[in-house]
């Protein structure tokens, strides 16, 4: 398919669909997770990067066959190995006898946490997840360092202006996400909270809370939402999140427990529990949170530029000629 | 009171039901993309609210009421605001709606179906 918007779309509507499959599979916390971030955040990104690309894909004139053989070929292989998979839910597969039975049976007196996926997460697995925050964190410093651009400052009473004339233009959907967008943080920060007791966690709150700022951005403008949100700061919060993780990791190092051996926090060992994980939540949330608008605004920014670049080139090109052609600004 | 629950629950449903059929047939049969945009709309809000209207009447606790009319809110607030949006990029972008050219079948070919 060569029409690269018609793709992303595709790749929208696939994660949303496994999003279902998931919640059908009673896997309520993967499938929030991939309705946020397979369905929304990365669309959201991709549709940025085509912004910039250019929506079609230039044709190559070699045919891909011997792709479509590697691809056929793996496929194959992969279902030929679903074959000798245990029957879906029967009690001998090897998953069910190793540690889920004690996870199902022994976390609630261990963690004391109704959600068991919260629990496994972020206590028994914390480690993993470490390591998820970290690999988070670095997408984000590798976006900053290849597509961070020096802006200039900008003059306040032009960026007024252009306000002015996209207030005319875009004003219902303006008010709408004026409306929505408190409601859209605060179900971020119930998702962040909440993720103890139900489906949700650091993860989905991080991403629902990147796109309500994000929405913010697409409909304000970039220069708007750095005024509101400050672009060093949101960096310090992507590095202080993974900071607070490591840090409690350190705490129960130096209270004489294992690395994220929350026990030995509080004198409580349940408490301790509680407080561990509500730290590294908090910690995964705010990485997420602003990894996310730190690669927005890199990307928002970059597009931004080459708007601007096009825009004076045309310019240029117009007052050699010194033809009315009018710029095409889309 | 059980029965008449059960009833009016299940009509709201039913209609509910009944108008994203005919969103889903208007996507396919309406000729270009505004019209199809109009169907479409008409699932997003009214279909889906009679639907959870329908969910709301048989709902058994106050914490599932009280989402299910969040996410009836959430419905009514997005969905004409997205089908708005929409059709003014469209517009925007140079895409005109058909206007009486029944005698020209051959129009409908060209407009772009994303």
């Amino acid at each position: 398919m060569k029409d690269l918007f018609a793709v992303v779309m595709l790749l929208g509507i696939y994660g949303l669909l496994s999003a279902s499959f998931f919640v059908a599979m009673d896997a309520v916390d993967v499938a929030f997770t991939e309705a946020a971030v397979g369905a929304g955040i990365s669309t959201l990104l991709m549709l940025v990067v085509i912004s910039m690309t250019g929506r079609r894909e230039i044709t190559t004139r070699h045919k891909p066959m011997s792709a479509l053989l590697v691809v056929a070929i793996t496929g194959f292989l992969l279902i030929y190995g679903t074959l000798d998979m245990p029957y879906f839910g029967s009690a001998d597969a090897p998953i069910h006898g190793h540690v889920a039975p004690r996870y199902i049976n022994d976390s609630m007196q261990e963690i004391g946490v109704p959600n068991i996926v919260t629990s496994v997460l972020a206590s028994y697995r914390a480690f993993d997840t470490f390591g998820e925050v970290v690999v988070i964190f670095t997408a984000g410093i590798g976006v900053l360092a290849l597509l961070s651009v020096v802006r200039r400052p900008e003059d306040p009473e032009e960026i007024a202006a252009i306000n002015d004339s996209m207030h005319e233009q875009h004003l219902v959907i303006r008010i709408v996400a004026k409306i929505l967008i408190p409601f859209i943080l605060l179900f971020a920060l119930y998702v962040q909270f909440h993720g103890d007791f139900g489906p949700g966690g650091g993860f989905q709150a991080g991403v629902i809370f990147a796109a309500a700022i994000i929405l913010y951005t697409m409909l304000f403008g970039l220069s708007t939402a750095r005024t509101v949100i400050n672009q060093s700061f949101i960096r310090l919060i992507a590095a202080i999140g993974v900071l607070l993780y490591g840090s409690v990791g350190l705490a129960t190092l130096l209270s004489g427990g294992n690395f994220f051996d929350y026990n030995v926090l509080v004198n409580d060992p349940i408490a301790g529990q509680h407080l561990g994980i509500m730290l590294i939540e908090l910690g995964v949330g705010c990485t997420v949170a602003a990894v996310m608008i730190i690669i927005f605004f890199s990307f928002a920014a970059r597009a931004e530029m080459q708007l601007n670049n096009k825009k004076q080139r045309q310019d240029k090109d117009k007052d050699k000629d010194n033809k009315n052609k009018e710029p095409s600004s889309c | 009171m059980d029965i008449v629950i059960n009833i009016s629950s299940g009509l709201c449903l039913f209609i509910g039901s009944f108008l994203c059929l005919c969103g889903g047939v208007g996507m396919l049969r309406f000729p270009d993309f505004y019209t199809r945009m109009h169907a479409a709309g008409v699932t997003d809000t009214l279909g889906s609210a009679m639907i959870l209207i329908g969910l709301m009447i048989i709902s058994t606790g106050f914490l599932v009421f009280i989402k299910l009319v969040m996410i009836l809110l959430l419905g009514i607030l997005i969905g004409p605001t997205t089908s708005h949006v929409l059709a003014k990029a469209a517009l925007h972008n140079g895409l005109e709606p058909l206007l009486g050219h029944e005698e020209d079948p051959d129009t409908d070919n060209k407009e772009t179906t994303s």
